[in-house]
């Protein structure tokens, strides 16, 4: 048994926050989705439910809870049952080594600072890629396992858009880490302090734009959203992947979605944004500064949604092989070049 | 200790359900998770680079590769013939032949293994070998190989569109 | 601790567990699936080696390996697909005739 010190007490609270962090983090994303998309169709949207419609998402929960929980006849059972667990399970390991604030020592409860990061690997940028790699498998399977035409179609469609953006995915985030000089996602943001001529912030957007607008598309397409929804949307598939997943299922499939994309804008918050520094707020409030930017990253997401209409298959393929890998690629030749020749 | 022994049976018994299983997607699960295995044991190597360099390629490349193979080809349903229900070591022919070399191997691999007198021992306390390390090395003394290995690659994916195209529709 | 020789029995049965795949299956898929538990098992030793010399070595080696995986995964694939289209069939027995 190891010893019950206050560090280790720290670090299973730590555990315990982030995973209702992100549960809650998935709730207000459902809330801010529907509000979001009704102001900008210019109608209410849930306004009933609580104040200004906060309890909507659970009495979503609620409703789905209450679900019959389907399976069709032809499916396979333990595959059915294994494809949302695969996706909520990556969903959240995804995050575990994201950081999220500066060390701290709580007000002076403990002996020495804590990151704020569930588990501080020093290849938590490899971590991350790599999980993204196997969530691949809850949507394959899930396509695969419910043994009907739509849903078939949909998962190897899904699974192949996300292997193909996975790429300009690494390398958008292998250009980071070139300027970055360290796989661990704590010392990227560290590189990341302190300001030029007082007042530019050194964060690598400003050096990387490019990188940036590669990393949030290879991103939003990792993460099935529109415009890259094609696999999943409602007018073309049916369902996609996940026609015939109901009740807890579906809300697995729901959940690991908002929360790939609260992981996707954490990570390229560190990456791109400075993570957790900003001004006006001391070093140990900054995990302030990370749910602001975290946030405007989510708002960005949610606006495209909204307000452009979906890539055809082909044409998302197309784009992600002919368009983003190249560019991704130039991206990271010219920051390579950049490095060796202005010694960043 | 005891973590080595967890991470060794998982893989273990995942590669015997892999060979043993009828259905490929099953067996291309249980292979996933032998990796997974396999990555832990390399964590414990002081490699975490090759660890999750192994979850990255192969159980998130190579094996999505087989799984779609698998699933285009409809392959779920193997057709039970005969021979497959009957215990290896006593099909006929070459499956006899090969299961009781497959069986000779492992006793002479262990017997060398556990002679006195070979490359035993513990492991020399080492820090673990950081990935600039390792990219140092691989650019500069392996360069050579690193280039030949991604014309390697290159030739692998042309040939792999090549063989697997359709031939054209005759007119 | 482990020591070195309880890595290298490790990847002598897996390989061994391999290697009677490829013999004793009759499956196009399942017959590459345990190619890859050899070499798998191959990368194993490589590391274990690799760490108890203290050098990078191992882990590269790994990494040649693992790509030349991946491209022989491929390729291989690649072949099944057209050997499936021809016969209808993943049973290595189905292509005995040297005709095509």
């Amino acid at each position: 048994m190891p010893a019950i010190t206050p560090l280790l007490i720290a670090q299973l609270v730590i555990i315990v926050v982030v995973f209702h962090a992100l549960l809650l983090a998935a709730a207000a994303m459902v809330w801010v989705e529907r509000r979001l998309a009704a102001a900008l169709q210019q109608r209410l949207g849930p306004i009933r439910v609580g104040w200004q419609g906060l309890l909507q998402p659970f009495a979503d929960v609620i409703k789905l809870m209450f679900k019959e929980e389907l399976r069709p006849k032809a499916a396979d059972a333990i595959l059915f049952a294994l494809a949302p667990i695969i996706s909520a399970a990556c969903a959240f390991a995804a995050f575990a080594v994201v950081p999220f604030g500066a060390k701290t020592t709580f007000f002076g409860l403990l002996d020495e600072p804590m990151k704020l990061q569930v588990a501080d690997v020093n290849v938590a940028v490899l971590v991350i890629f790599g999980i993204a790699s196997m969530s691949v498998y809850g949507i394959v399977l899930a396509g695969w396992s419910s043994n009907s035409k739509y849903s078939l179609i949909g998962g190897l469609r899904s699974s192949a858009q996300m292997i193909s953006y996975e790429l300009s995915y690494g390398m958008a985030l292998v250009a980071v880490l070139i300027l970055g000089n360290s796989l661990s996602l704590t010392e990227i943001v560290n590189g990341q302090a302190g300001y030029w001529f007082g007042f530019i912030p050194k964060w690598f957007i400003v050096l990387q734009p490019l990188g940036f607008l590669i990393y949030m598309t290879a991103g939003i397409a990792e993460t099935n959203r529109a415009p890259f929804d094609f696999p999943e949307a409602e007018q073309e598939l049916v369902a996609g992947y996940h026609t015939e997943y109901s009740s807890m299922s579906f809300a697995m499939f729901f959940l690991a979605e908002y929360i790939n994309m609260v992981t996707v804008s954490a990570v390229a918050t560190d990456l791109f944004l400075g993570g957790w520094h900003g001004p006006f707020l001391p070093e140990s409030l900054g995990w302030i500064w990370f749910l602001i930017k975290v946030g405007a990253l989510l708002f960005f997401y949610v606006w495209m949604r909204w307000t452009l209409p979906r890539y055809r298959y082909d044409q998302l393929m197309a784009f992600g092989w002919k368009v983003l890998l190249p560019a991704s690629v130039l991206n990271l030749l010219a920051t390579a070049a950049g490095v060796l020749y202005f010694g960043l | 200790m005891t973590l080595f022994y967890l991470f060794a049976a998982v893989a273990v018994i995942a590669s015997l359900l892999v060979i043993a299983q009828r259905n490929p997607i099953y067996s291309v699960l249980l292979l996933i998770a032998s990796f997974g295995a396999l990555s832990g044991l390399y964590v414990m190597l002081d490699a975490p680079f090759v660890a999750v360099t192994q979850i990255i390629v192969y159980a998130g490349a190579i094996m999505v590769l087989f799984l779609f193979v698998v699933m285009l080809l409809h392959a779920p349903a193997e057709e039970t013939e005969h021979d497959e229900r009957v215990h290896p070591l006593r099909r006929p022919g070459p499956m006899w032949f090969g299961a009781v070399l497959a069986a000779a191997l492992v006793v002479e691999l262990l017997w060398a293994l556990t002679r006195a007198g070979g490359g035993t021992g513990a492991f020399p306390a080492a820090e673990v070998i950081s990935v600039r390390a390792i990219g140092q090395a691989l650019f500069t003394d392996y360069a050579f190989q690193f280039e030949v290995t991604s014309i390697l690659i290159l030739v692998a994916m042309v040939g792999a569109v090549i063989l697997a195209k359709r031939e054209a529709a005759k007119p | 601790m482990p020591t070195l020789n309880d890595y290298l029995i490790l990847s002598a049965i897996l390989f061994a567990i391999g290697t009677a795949g490829v013999f004793v299956r009759r499956n196009l898929i399942t017959i590459l699936l345990s190619i890859e538990i050899m070499l798998n098992a191959v990368n194993l030793s490589f590391v274990a080696f690799g760490r108890s010399l203290g050098t990078a070595d191992g882990q590269i080696i790994v990494f040649f390996v693992m790509t030349v995986a991946a491209a022989e995964a491929a390729v291989g694939l690649a072949i099944v697909i057209g050997l499936f289209r021809h016969r209808e069939s993943l049973n290595p027995d189905t292509f005995t005739s040297l005709k095509w």
